[in-house]
């Protein structure tokens, strides 16, 4: 999970990285001989003796040619370790591999560099059949031991690894065993029941290039952008070529991948990916409708429709995959802050908790005018965290009441709220409500979200005011110094299944936004959250797991810690002729099946 | 004294104007944050005198605007032709209070409900943009024309003080004075801005901009003071005067500051439209007057975006009447600049 300043370049953190995948599977060893060390320049490998390549189903491609595509912020790093930041993750979701993966596309995990897997009853002990015969883009070969180090990396607490937390499972991090080359076993300290899921967010690396930084207590630093190419490499489908700051970073193809399409051809089938560094949505528009950029993901419903007066003439597609995991919302500040509360902020923060309040807010709030103000119908109205998009999860039961303004002022008036004579909202103690709210200035959507919310309290009798903040400067307020009174925010679930949104509802949670910081005890309602949050942990039965995350999303709905507002659809885009491109709802929307995409006609293919 | 007339229509002109925008709430048929939120990017409202019959109407008449069909495109809207919504005058619409004591609801036009009449169109919200353009105009305008007050008001104090006394206060007000001209101003803004709290209410918000603005650009009025006062202090008739035992005070008000009459005029003209642009700049970035309030610059910033750049060109209106205020400015001070030289010798 992380809050998501969407369309914006300023994206620090992010879910998972992309590693590659196919859409069905079949295993197969090909005899063939001969394994020279080669350039990417000479076309992929003939596959080998030995080799367990995965085998996709997709559509056999046309080798060669090159995509080109863009990120709106440069990357920070190409280690797969430390990397926080969407681009960092997204050109190194094309040069690493993970044992077990989630299908962006299916949503359900699928066999990587394990071929198989085997779980005990009490689903506290996995053990992974890994392929046998990969090889590294290097030309290096790959086995148990580059699991084993890739593992003591991440799971090494003086390294901070982003999957740290995510790889401790019940308050023990996973121990892993190696039973022979080609088998490892992963022990939980409790049954998680999306253990599985957990393998997509760990890449392997190769222990040959990186144990020596590792004992030298270097490998946060190691891989940089300055590294040399050669001294990179990973189990991706494309490898790094070459970076030019301020400009560019292109990926080239890795000549040993290990995937196949269905000629029993080696994956990927395009020479090149290369990113250019396009700054701005808007700029990155442009481009793409010039033709310069191949693929776009990402875009604002405007732009959306701004483009798709010229979808036929300039031969690109657009695809409104509709809602995706995205999910924004209205919160307010109920963090204890005896310290330096102020007296203003005390009374304010006494209206804040009322639920009535909150429900009267969300009575208020025109859900259809901001989907269709904001994201010109391309959004769905949400009144819980759980989206239409995620059809495993989604609940159904939770009410969903339409907007009126009666049912608000009824729901004021019970908690001790009058009038005054010019309309003003005052409460029992006769303070006018006023209060602000605090909108990402870089988010144009959070900004005009904001607009419509003012508008609509104006209605009720409240003023509120807008500030428009700096997206840092937001998260600082939110996190650390809890300066701000409420706010729209948006959490962009990095996977469908539950377990990721635990640290927004957790009590101790990292991204209980509402209530960070606590000294009293939780109210019963945050406290059944917790409890059920944990149970829904440890239940490996999805009937009964949907029962207790179902109740979760009542008690979002009821009690309203964030008033859910939208869920904007995924909108993307590609050139016409780009074959395999199946935009899929979990991020990386467009480039996930990288390996498989390529060029139908000759003419398409690019000299650049 | 100035029989020019060119002069005297550029500045009826300008003046209405002003008073335009001052009773915007008279002269906008709307409130500026009222939303319209059936009818986001709508084109401005056509006046028809002929109906689809043919026939034709001595009152001009409006319809409603509704989604062109088949269109997801915001701002794709065709005319309803069931039912036409006359134009009206002296008509009664959103509440509003003169001077913030009497309470009126009288408007100088408007259609009746549920039509709609945007001269400018609306923007994304589906809010007038005339309307918006008006109470806009009371930001945008008086911000730039209090602002240069400010300015010159500092910029006489100091330059007075600096021309006429001389010695150490002339060094300290100068050298002041060149640090406030080498500062990249907009820079300035940005910093002292970045000082002032987040949320504070629009009045307070406009009140801040001026200040902010008017004290950031008192150097270049101050030096150019001080220069007419260095002259003027040494002419034989104040050398005279002072003779005669005449106070500093007395001298000032007399002989010295006089010279700066012309100087102040243009200048004046000269600095308003420039802070109009400051504030038009400041708020355009997000840091003036925060939304429902309208300003010129927060109105323009929408065209940040792509697609309203390319799709809505109404959207530019408050460019044109900023353009348009610009060049009365500048023909002002051209004219002021003549006349104050045939005045003077």
């Amino acid at each position: 999970m992380y809050a998501s300043e969407s369309r914006k370049a300023s994206e620090t953190k992010s879910d998972r990285p992309n590693f590659k995948t196919a859409i069905a599977i079949a295993m197969f060893a090909i005899i063939a001989a001969g394994l020279p060390r080669v350039s990417a320049a000479q076309g992929p490998q003939p596959l080998h003796a030995g080799e367990e390549v995965l085998v996709t189903s997709g559509e056999p491609g046309r080798f060669g040619g090159k995509l080109v595509a863009s990120l709106r912020s440069e990357p920070k790093t190409l280690n797969p370790i430390t990397a926080t930041d969407i681009s960092s993750l997204q050109v190194i979701g094309l040069m690493a591999a993970d044992l077990i993966h989630i299908n962006r596309y299916t949503q359900r995990t699928e066999p990587a560099l394990a071929k198989s897997w085997k779980v005990s009853r009490d689903g506290k002990i996995y053990t992974l059949q890994l392929r046998r015969g990969l090889r590294f883009s290097d030309g290096s070969p790959f086995n148990a031991d580059d699991v084993l180090f890739s593992f003591q990396v991440f799971l090494d607490p003086k390294v901070h690894s982003a999957q740290l937390d995510l790889l401790t499972v019940g308050g023990k991090p996973i121990t892993v065993r190696k039973i022979d080359d080609y088998q490892v076993r992963f022990d939980l300290a409790e049954a998680d029941a999306a253990a599985e899921r957990l393998f997509d967010s760990v890449a392997v690396v190769p222990r040959h290039l990186l144990q020596g930084s590792y004992q030298n207590g270097k490998i946060a630093e190691t891989w940089g952008l300055a590294t040399s190419p050669q001294q990179i490499a990973g189990l991706g489908p494309f490898r790094i070529q070459e970076y030019v700051p301020g400009q560019r970073i292109t990926l080239e193809r890795n000549p040993y991948y290990w995937k196949a399409d269905r000629q029993y051809r080696r994956l990927p089938y395009f020479d090149e990916i290369t990113f250019l560094f396009v700054p701005s949505e808007d700029a990155e528009v442009i481009r793409f409708q010039a033709g310069d950029v191949d693929v776009i993901s990402r875009l604002s419903a405007e732009n959306f429709s701004a483009l798709n007066n010229y979808q036929r003439a300039r031969g690109y597609n657009l695809f409104d995959l509709g809602p995706g995991l995205q999910y924004e919302f209205l919160f307010f500040n109920l963090n204890d802050i005896p310290s330096k509360q102020t007296e203003e902020m005390a009374h304010k923060q006494e209206w804040f908790r009322q639920v009535n309040f909150r429900q009267a807010i969300s009575a208020a709030i025109d859900r259809e005018g901001i989907v269709r103000l904001v994201y010109q119908g391309r959004a769905a109205p949400l009144w819980d965290q759980v989206t239409p998009g995620n059809k495993l999860w989604f609940n159904s039961a939770v009410p969903r009441p339409p907007r009126s303004l009666e049912k608000a002022r009824e729901l004021l008036r019970r908690a001790g709220f009058s009038w005054k004579s010019d309309g003003a909202l005052a409460d029992s103690r006769g303070h006018t409500v006023e209060f602000t709210i605090v909108a990402g200035a870089g988010n144009a959507q959070r900004a005009k979200i904001a607009t419509i919310i003012q508008d609509d309290l104006s209605q009720l009798g409240m003023r509120v005011q807008i500030v428009p903040l700096e997206f840092g400067a937001l998260m600082n307020r939110a996190f650390e110094t809890y300066d701000y009174e409420a706010c729209v925010l948006g959490l962009l679930g990095s996977d469908a299944d539950p377990n990721p949104e635990r640290n927004v509802w957790l009590l101790d949670g990292g991204m209980h936004l509402w209530k960070l910081h606590r000294t009293t005890p939780p109210t019963p309602w945050e406290a059944e959250i917790d409890l059920l949050m944990r149970q829904q942990l440890t239940t490996l039965n999805y009937e009964a797991r949907k029962r207790l995350y179902d109740r979760v999303q009542q008690l979002v709905a009821e009690n309203l810690p964030l008033i859910c507002l939208v869920s904007p659809h995924v909108l993307v885009g590609a050139k016409t002729s780009l074959g395999n491109f199946r935009p899929a709802k979990l991020n990386d929307y467009t480039l996930w099946n990288a390996e498989e995409l390529f060029f139908r006609q000759e003419e398409s293919a690019k000299t650049r | 004294m100035i029989r020019d007339h060119k002069l005297w229509l550029i500045l009826a002109v300008l003046a209405s104007a002003h008073l335009i925008v001052l009773w915007a709430h008279f002269f906008a048929p709307y409130d500026f944050a009222s939303q319209e939120r059936a009818i986001p990017f709508a084109p401005p409202s056509r006046l028809h005198f002929v109906d689809p019959e043919g026939h034709f109407h001595m009152r001009p008449f409006v319809y409603l605007w509704e989604p062109r069909p088949g269109t997801e495109t915001l701002g794709a809207y065709v005319e309803d032709h069931s039912q036409a919504f006359p134009l009206r005058f002296f008509v009664r619409g959103a509440r509003y209070k003169i001077a913030g004591i009497f309470d009126s609801s009288w408007h100088l036009f408007g259609v009746e409900e549920p039509a709609r009449i945007y001269l400018a169109g609306s923007d994304d919200y589906g809010r007038d943009q005339f309307s918006r353009l008006l109470y806009g105009g009371q930001i945008s305008l008086f911000s730039g024309l209090m602002a240069a007050g400010v300015s010159l008001a500092l910029g006489l104090v100091l330059g007075a003080l600096a021309g006429f006394y001389g010695g150490l206060v002339d060094d300290v007000v100068m050298r002041c004075a060149e640090l406030f001209l080498a500062l990249p101003w907009l820079y300035l803004l940005f910093a002292v801005r970045a000082f002032l709290p987040l949320h504070i209410p629009p009045t307070q918000a406009f009140l801040m901009l001026v200040l902010v603005i008017g004290m950031v650009g008192w150097a270049r009025p101050a030096r150019l003071i001080r220069g007419v006062l260095l002259s003027a202090k040494e002419r034989n008739y104040v050398l005279a005067a002072r003779g005669f035992g005449a106070s500093d005070f007395y001298l000032l008000r007399r002989h010295v500051l006089p010279e700066a009459y012309g100087l102040l005029l243009t200048q004046a003209a000269l600095l308003a439209p420039q802070y109009i642009l400051a504030e038009v700049t400041l708020s355009f970035l997000g840091l003036g007057v925060g939304e429902p309030v309208p300003s010129w610059g927060n109105m323009l910033a929408s065209l940040q975006k792509y697609y309203v750049l390319t799709s809505y060109w109404w959207m530019f209106v408050p460019g044109l009447a900023l353009v348009s205020v610009f060049l009365l400015y500048y023909q002002l001070c051209k004219v002021l600049q003549e006349q104050v030289k045939l005045v003077r010798f």
